[in-house]
């Protein structure tokens, strides 16, 4: 890894005057962040850890929308949201290890928009919110392709508001080495329509299925997605699966997510 | 270099870091702590866990600067007051969980980090809780074992496997 300078602002606003220096990134948990740059795909001259601000952590409930801090590591999420909204947490609780859960957090999941990470798919799937330092983005809009997002130069992802739904389910098919999603399908049921979004298989990252979305409307059972399916076309392929075994792999896990939500 | 100052198995530790110092060359190279083992470099193989303010986390994936002032535990913080092994050290003796020893550190770390957390774990979470770590040697089925013992609980139900 090439050396850089090292800042852990304690407040908010340290960090965005910090970020603003030239080449300057943001270090979360560090859990994807730090092996990168060890491979020197990445090689930041200054990282500004927001892991010492106290404002973006923690998990709290404001009606039926659960606000999780940032920079709340997975291991938190498993523990404190498992009471409210069970999906999300168990989907927490199955990102990588025990330590790489004590260490990584939602904002910088979120931040990463790995195509194959689990996070995205929750967000994506329970239409939540995500609110950084300047504003408000819908999931829909947020999510704009393998790795990227939203998200301006300096902009701080600080916390993540979910609607919590009737129910919801979250199934991976996990690689077995990284536990990645090879590719995981989340479903959530609000009063408003079910939503179904895909990870670990778009070369276009995390998105939505909304023919699966509009068969599941009509009844929320299994039995409603029979036939549907989608094309091999634009999928990733790799040694772990071919672009058609991951199309195929999105309808079994959005019908095991649907039987498992209940 | 920024000096970095850790409350290490009970005990007030200094050092220099640079921004790219990972935790466990902080720990091996700056303290002289070589228990903690470097694996595979990748947050793959939890040969580096260490506790930091009481999480298992592994510490090829922390930098040293980013848990200045942090409470650390290591393997050299396992072993009870007297010098004799721990409680969890001494049933992965007993119960022949190592075999080339290299791994040993980070399992008895997170085997800690389980019973702190769960102190009658079954086997099945006790091989869930353990798949950050890996073992090249003995197949873990010992290494279940010994945890098991370490938790007070019964082991003759895991059966006897090549020992």
């Amino acid at each position: 890894m090439y050396n850089f300078d090292f800042v852990k602002p304690a407040t908010l606003d340290e960090a965005v005057a910090a970020l603003g220096g030239e080449d300057a990134q943001p270090l979360s948990g560090g859990q994807t962040l730090l092996p990168s740059m060890k491979q020197r795909l990445n090689a930041p001259g200054v990282l500004i850890s927001l892991t010492g601000i106290a404002a973006l952590k923690g998990v709290k409930l404001e009606g039926r929308t659960l606000v999780i801090g940032a920079a709340t590591p997975h291991a938190v999420v498993a523990t404190e949201a498992a009471s409210v909204y069970p999906a999300l947490a168990a989907l927490a609780g199955g990102i990588g290890d025990p330590a790489v859960r004590n260490r990584g957090t939602i904002g910088g999941s979120l931040a990463n928009n790995d195509p194959s990470a689990c996070y995205p798919a929750a967000a994506l799937g329970s239409g939540a919110t995500i609110v950084t330092n300047t504003r408000e983005i819908a999931a829909d809009d947020f999510f704009t392709g393998m790795f990227e997002t939203a998200l301006e130069q300096g902009e701080i992802i600080t916390a993540v508001k979910f609607p919590v739904p009737e129910k919801a389910a979250y199934l991976k098919f996990q690689q077995p080495a990284s536990r990645f999603a090879l590719t995981g399908a989340y479903v959530a049921k609000y009063q408003d329509g079910v939503r179904v979004a895909i990870t670990g298989a778009s070369e276009g990252g995390v998105f939505r299925w909304t023919e699966a979305e509009e068969a599941l409307n009509r009844s929320f059972t299994a039995e409603a997605l029979n036939g549907l399916s989608l094309p091999a076309e634009g999928m990733m392929g790799d040694l772990h699966g071919t672009p058609a075994y991951r199309a195929h792999l999105c309808a079994v896990m959005t019908r095991r997510a649907v039987t498992a939500a209940g | 270099m920024t000096k970095v100052t850790l409350t290490v198995n009970g005990r007030s530790m200094s050092g220099e870091a640079e921004g790219r110092t990972l935790l466990v060359s902080f720990l091996r190279e700056e303290l002289g702590l070589t228990g903690t083992h470097v694996g595979c470099d990748t947050s793959q193989c939890g040969a580096c866990v260490v506790h930091v303010d009481g999480k298992a986390v592994k510490s090829c994936t922390v930098l040293a600067q980013d848990v200045n002032g942090a409470s650390v535990t290591t393997i050299e913080g396992m072993a009870n007051e007297d010098g004799s092994l721990g409680v969890v050290q001494q049933a992965f003796q007993d119960h022949h969980g190592l075999q080339c020893g290299f791994c040993t550190p980070g399992m008895v770390m997170s085997s800690a980090a389980l019973l702190a957390e769960n102190p009658k774990p079954t086997e099945a979470e006790i091989r869930h809780y353990l798949e950050g770590n890996i073992c090249r040697c003995t197949g873990y089925h010992n290494i279940v074992k010994a945890v098991l013992a370490a938790s007070g609980q019964d082991v003759s139900a895991l059966g006897v496997a090549a020992e």
